[in-house]
């Protein structure tokens, strides 16, 4: 292994010095020369007609460049969306128009109705003061269940119904599923909600458009995920302006969480309006604008069934779900409720017979897409709800009836499309049993009771598709665009190496994990090994950073252009040794030739190739610069067993975590320190769920969560220690590195944990009747269930 | 934020002259008034600053009466102890930043219905001494975010009795971390006073039941059974008039005992 960290060394993050000093460069810390400032007029009403938006009082305003409203953005496209589903009846999803600025209607509070450009930001405000926009308010509709009756309100008049698409997972087996349910021996039903989340990364999102008129090229600085995205959504489908004319360069981001993926109409307009002006337009979000214009999380309401045989096997399942799409189709919405939740309905079971039905509603509120875990967390919670839930009808032990159930043979092709290629769920909650002693929980129980708290224990699995996702079958599935990675690896001529990915880092720790794995198939320091990510200009196009993927899928591509990297250093090694290639070995940055003490040094090698003067020109170009697109054959599946131990306060409700342990099962991993914190990070968020986070709208479509100081984010203080395990490990079988990605497994694992602590709390305290409550468990609602 | 003038006087007087002008309003540790003027939501053209004038600042005992000038930040009244509940009141208020700026006459003079500070001046009797006469807190808070304080004056110091035995517990709203309910119980020779805050849409109240119970038995279970009526309690999104009427009791109990 190389001295400073190959693969499986716990080496500390090199961005964090950076990122600690104050020293991080990100989107707003840019300015460009000249630039001017953008406000946008956002709607204050959730559903109006827009009759007249008058800015000639705003224009003439002192440092106001131009005000720019949905008029201006007439022939312009609007913000598309990068996925297709396919309904029930095999027709294609309602897709309304999602105008740049709002035209004719606005549709949910945060629209944005008009742009002020100004010299400063403060003038830019002022101005918007001075337009006047005559709004009709309309009726709104948040309710999804209301939003599908007749005579409601229509969010897009243009459409037959608030309803974007009613799909059926798989609709073959619908009718062998209802059999099976007609046959069951106990048949366990929950309704339940998956609570409306905002990602709220730390830093807002920051756009800054940019041209250049001299080579009229266009720049775009933005908070992304995925910058070569934005390129391709934005240049092609919004702007017109082809790939090789448009930059988009997306430097340190602060959090993203998944909502920072999406192509935001405020990127298209600040790219736009710098072209209009000949100016750069920066806009930098404040926090109350991210809350009501950052796509939200979840928001699902479902009806779940579990069919069970006489001897406790799970025969079928059957769910219908509402999702909420808000009142446009972010980029990735239409996937979340489908292919990314359906697909996982099986989980960790081998339930032979699953009918997934998903009902995706527009309504008046901010479109809704993916958050951390997008989709798997609404299918685990669900499952390890309801199965909690059967044990419980049933009086058996719950973690023996998740084990009776589990699959256990691989690969394991699910009724709901896809195919586990490895796993070991046993593993995985045996080692969950070891670390939370289970047996001495009656004495903890009497230890809680004798401070007059209730204390309970919550046990479940889950299983999540990462490493998003092979290209031939998303395209099946409906996805406007491929999703492969790419690499670049640059070695210079004393045998430093650049590596350019399309994997995205905002927080994610590339910068020192990417290179722990060239560096260990070379036997270089990692220390001579850099990343760069970010720009287009440099990156070859790549997909960027969600779903689990970047070691999956841009590790797996930087895998295979390192491979032609050392297989074209290993020609020029033989050459220089004059030994014929296959002769060749590589060890500790040294080649050698098999069975003899000659050897060239890996900088020699580099050397020789860029001042090629002892050559084989005729065999090797000079130079030494490889790139891959690495595109996976099959989703990577992580999967693991979480416990959370909660005591309640019987008098107000208040749950506080105990404990809390999570046994996960990544396959390899390269940085176990990072692995370790993107679990840590993901089970707060987890508890953030279960806990205290929820956005909420009033009736009339205004959102009453709109700052911190009513949307609760979870604290230090409000989290226990973890104990994080990821010793079990069935390598993936189909990528180099046999990894299956980290980032959302805690997100996914943790709500249902905390949910069935709290459920089996009350349950020994006698509550019997509470069987279920929903998330956010906030006092009030626990006291509430408790005293029902 | 638009534009305003800012005065920063270093005397009483200069303060008040300051004041006559219509537009002008006083500023202290701003942790109410600068958010508010950040979302442009208020646009006075004159602020004048408290936080400088040496004679509203500071702590001094005197027998058992504490007094704190008004521009006295709560992380000083925190690390003072001489009222151990009220320094331990002061400590739960908010965040370092908030208990670095916000100051004890700006916080009484807002009258939030979710602060802390008023549950402690209304249970402690203490007296709201300004710049013109001295207030009696019984007649201070006349409802949420109103008092009795007329425009431009100024809280120039508090005056607390020190009593026997104090409390304050506060059950926290799960985003703001501001009072859902908090209870501030003082037991004087005189008897027992029991202010609440956080829960009702009248703003912090004396809660007079409890106090004549606890007068007689001043032990946890001197409240068991009683209730204070739900129609008056704050209803929202972190819990319902019921839950809060139940807190209520919940909390106060726990005051008393947290008094010992």
């Amino acid at each position: 292994m190389p001295a400073d960290g190959g693969i499986g060394a716990p080496t500390k993050r090199r961005e964090d010095v950076r990122f600690l000093k104050g020293t991080g460069r990100y989107t707003d810390d840019l300015n460009r020369p000249g630039q001017a400032y953008v406000f946008f007029l956002r709607s204050n009403v959730a559903h109006g007609r827009l009759k007249s938006v008058d800015t000639s009082a705003a224009a003439a305003m002192p440092g106001v460049v131009r005000v720019f409203t949905g008029a201006d953005f007439e022939g312009v496209g609007g913000i598309p969306c990068g996925w297709q589903i396919t309904d029930k009846h095999g027709e294609v999803m309602q897709e309304p128009a999602h105008p740049v600025l709002a035209q004719g209607k606005v549709r949910h509070v945060g629209d944005p109705i008009a742009a002020v450009v100004a010299d400063s930001l403060e003038a830019a405000r002022d101005a918007a003061e001075a337009i006047e926009a005559d709004i009709e308010e309309l009726p709104a509709v948040v309710d999804m269940k209301a939003a599908l009756q007749d005579g409601s309100p229509k969010v897009h008049d243009d459409l037959t119904s608030n309803l974007c698409y009613d799909w059926g997972f798989v609709e073959e087996n619908k009718a062998a599923v209802d059999e099976a349910f007609a046959n069951a021996a106990h048949v366990t039903t929950l309704e339940l909600v998956n609570n409306r989340l905002i990602a709220n990364p730390m830093e807002p999102r920051v756009a800054i458009g940019d041209f250049d008129q001299a080579g009229g090229n266009s720049t775009l600085y933005t908070t992304s995920q995925n910058p070569h995205v934005i390129r391709l959504l934005m240049g092609a489908f919004v702007l017109g302006i082809p790939e090789h004319k448009l930059r988009v360069v997306a430097p340190d981001v602060g959090g993203g969480f998944g909502s920072k993926i999406f192509h935001y109409a405020e990127e298209a307009f600040c790219t736009f309006a710098a072209k209009a002006l000949n100016r750069p337009v920066k806009w930098t979000a404040s926090r109350s604008e991210a809350f009501m214009s950052d796509a939200h999380g979840r928001d699902h309401v479902t009806t779940i069934e579990l069919a069970l045989d006489g001897d406790n096997n799970f025969t079928a399942l059957r769910t219908e779900t509402h999702a909420n799409m808000g009142a446009y189709l972010s980029t990735f919405a239409p996937s979340v409720p489908t292919w990314l939740h359906g697909t996982l309905m099986a989980g960790n079971y081998k339930t032979p017979l699953i009918y997934v039905n998903v009902k995706a509603v527009f309504t008046n509120t901010v479109p809704v897409d993916a958050y951390r875990g997008a989709g798997r967390p609404e299918a685990s919670y669900q499952l390890e709800r309801v199965v909690d839930k059967a044990a419980r009808e049933l009086g058996v032990d719950p973690i023996a009836l998740r084990r009776q159930n589990f699959v256990t043979e691989f690969p394991y092709a699910t009724p709901v499309a896809v195919e586990y290629d490895t796993g070991d769920y046993v593993a995985t909650m045996d080692k969950l049993e070891e670390m939370i002693d289970i047996s001495g929980f009656e004495a903890r129980l009497a230890e809680s009771k004798k401070r007059g708290k209730l204390r309970g224990l919550g046990v479940n699995c889950y299983i999540e598709a990462c490493g998003i996702a092979p290209s031939n079958l998303v395209g099946q599935l409906g996805a406007r665009a491929g999703l492969y990675e790419s690499a670049t690896v640059r070695v210079n001529a004393t045998g430093g190496i650049v590596v350019m990915t399309g994997s995205h880092s905002h927080g994610q720790g590339h910068e020192t994990s990417f290179p722990q794995v060239v560096a260990e198939m070379i036997g270089i320091d990692a220390s001579m090994v850099e990343i760069e990510h970010g720009d287009t200009a440099n990156a070859p196009m790549g997909m960027g950073t969600y779903g689990s993927r970047s070691i999956a899928v841009g590790g797996s591509a930087m895998v295979r252009a390192t491979e032609k990297i050392i297989a074209k250093a290993k020609k020029i090694a033989a050459h220089l040794l004059e030994a014929s290639e296959a002769d060749i070995e590589l060890k500790d940055g040294q080649f050698s030739v098999a069975g003899t003490d000659k050897s060239v040094a890996w900088g020699d090698v580099t050397l020789a190739a860029y001042v090629p003067h002892n050559y084989p020109l005729e065999e090797v170009e000079p130079g030494l610069e490889e790139t891959a697109f690495y595109d996976p054959n099959n989703f990577t599946f992580p999967s693991g067993a979480y416990a959370c131990e909660v005591e309640v306060d019987p008098e107000t409700g208040k749950v506080t975590i105990e404990s809390f342990a999570a046994a996960d099962d990544f396959g390899n991993v390269i940085n176990p320190m990072i692995v370790d914190g993107q679990v840590h990070g993901g089970i707060a968020q987890g508890i953030g769920q279960a806990l205290l986070e929820a956005c909420v709208y009033d009736e009339d479509g205004q959102l009453l969560t709109g700052s911190y100081m009513d949307y609760a984010m979870p604290r230090a203080d409000d989290l226990p220690f973890y104990a994080v395990d990821h010793s079990c490990q069935t390598p993936c079988t189909h990528n180099p590195l046999g990894v299956k990605g980290c980032g959302e497994a805690g997100a996914i694992g943790s709500p249902p944990a905390v949910v069935n602590a709290v459920v089996d709390a009350l349950q020994r305290a006698g509550k019997t009747n509470v069987t279920h409550i929903d998330m956010p468990l906030s006092p009030s609602r626990v006291w509430a269930a408790m005293n029902q | 934020m638009y534009a305003f003038d800012l005065e920063r006087p270093t005397t009483l007087a200069d303060a008040q002259a300051a004041l006559k002008s219509d537009e002008a309003q006083p500023l202290s540790g701003g942790q109410t008034l600068i958010p508010t003027l950040k979302q442009r939501l208020a646009m006075p053209e004159k602020l004048v600053s408290l936080t400088a004038i040496a004679e509203l600042q500071g702590i001094t005992k005197e027998g058992d009466t504490l007094t704190i000038g008004g521009a006295t930040c709560h992380a000083d009244v925190a690390a003072d102890g001489s009222y151990p509940a009220l320094s331990a009141l002061a400590g739960q208020i908010g965040d370092p930043h908030v208990r670095n700026r916000g100051t004890i006459g700006g916080s009484l003079a807002n009258n939030d219905p979710s602060a802390c500070y008023p549950s402690a001046a209304l249970a402690s009797g203490a007296a709201i001494v300004t710049d013109r006469r001295e207030i009696a807190s019984d007649d201070f808070f006349t409802g949420m975010f109103e008092t009795a304080l007329d425009e431009g004056e100024i809280v120039t110091s508090v005056r607390f009795p020190i009593p026997e035995r104090a409390a304050y517990v506060k059950f926290d709203q799960p985003a703001s971390r501001f009072a859902l309910v908090g209870v501030f119980v003082a037991k004087t020779a005189d008897g027992v006073r029991v202010a609440v805050t956080g829960a009702s849409e009248g703003g912090v109240f004396r809660w007079a039941e409890a106090e004549a119970a606890l007068s007689s038995d001043f032990s946890p279970a001197a409240i068991e059974g009683l209730t204070v009526p739900s129609d008056d309690m704050i209803g929202d999104i972190h819990g319902t008039k019921d839950y809060r009427a139940h807190l209520v009791g919940v909390i106060t109990k726990r005051a008393v005992a947290a008094a010992g």
